[in-house]
């Protein structure tokens, strides 16, 4: 594909990751992450009572080809702020720890270390229909 | 129970990682490399990461597996430090 040639999604990323202060790309949606990297990001900003917005990558894998050609990186989750990467799950967890992502989120260090994340991903919905006559 | 999957040849093992980090970062050391054969978690010790951002440590380690992370190796935990923050 040609450097030149329109990229309607790719723009759309960049104007989201332009425009939010603060936003995660994840697997799932923060209610009902989809992935324990991400249910662990999630948990970590909202010990830190951080307002973020969030994007689930999972309905369509051309959204997170963008979003790692944008990034130069390779895994979700990406969590941004004021327009640059500021890392995946790794370096959030490392940067609660040492109190670096309140000062980054520009938010007051929670008194409690991060919650834990649950160790299971919640299940997806299971629709059970009607028992069928034989 | 399913039937067993076909053997995979040559999974990534803690062993490998740790050998392709040390022979790509010289001098760096990896303290720790576990893993269950998909998901890995390695720490890296190495001077080269004074002065560079955390994103820019991960960078460096990612494109020693360029291509392989999120396929043969599943996911892979990355903890970059210089031998004084590992102190």
């Amino acid at each position: 594909m040609s450097e030149t040639e329109a990229n309607p999604l790719r723009e759309a990323i960049a104007g989201a990751i332009a425009e939010k202060e603060v936003l995660l790309f994840m697997k799932g949606t923060p209610e009902a992450p989809m992935c324990g990297f991400s249910a662990r990001t999630v948990a970590t900003l909202e010990a830190h009572e951080a307002t973020f917005f969030s994007v689930d990558v999972l309905p369509d894998p051309r959204i997170r080809e963008e979003l790692s050609a944008i990034s130069n990186w390779p895994t979700i989750p990406q969590l941004f702020v004021k327009g640059e990467l500021v890392g995946g799950c790794d370096i959030i967890t490392e940067m609660a720890d040492t109190g670096e992502l309140a000062t980054v989120l520009g938010v007051k260090a929670p008194a409690q270390p991060a919650a834990k994340a649950p160790e299971t991903v919640q299940a997806p919905p299971l629709t059970i229909g009607d028992a069928t006559a034989e | 129970m399913a039937l067993d999957p076909l053997p995979v040849l040559n999974d990534p093992s803690p062993d490998e990682l740790r050998e392709r980090i040390e022979a790509a970062i010289p001098g760096s050391r990896v303290t720790e490399a576990g893993g269950d054969g998909h998901h890995f978690r390695v720490t890296v010790i190495s001077d080269s990461f004074e002065g560079v951002s955390r994103i820019n440590r991960h960078r460096t380690i990612n494109e020693i597996f360029e291509g392989e992370l999120g396929g043969r190796i599943h996911a892979l935990s990355i903890s970059c430090q210089t031998s004084e923050e590992a102190k």
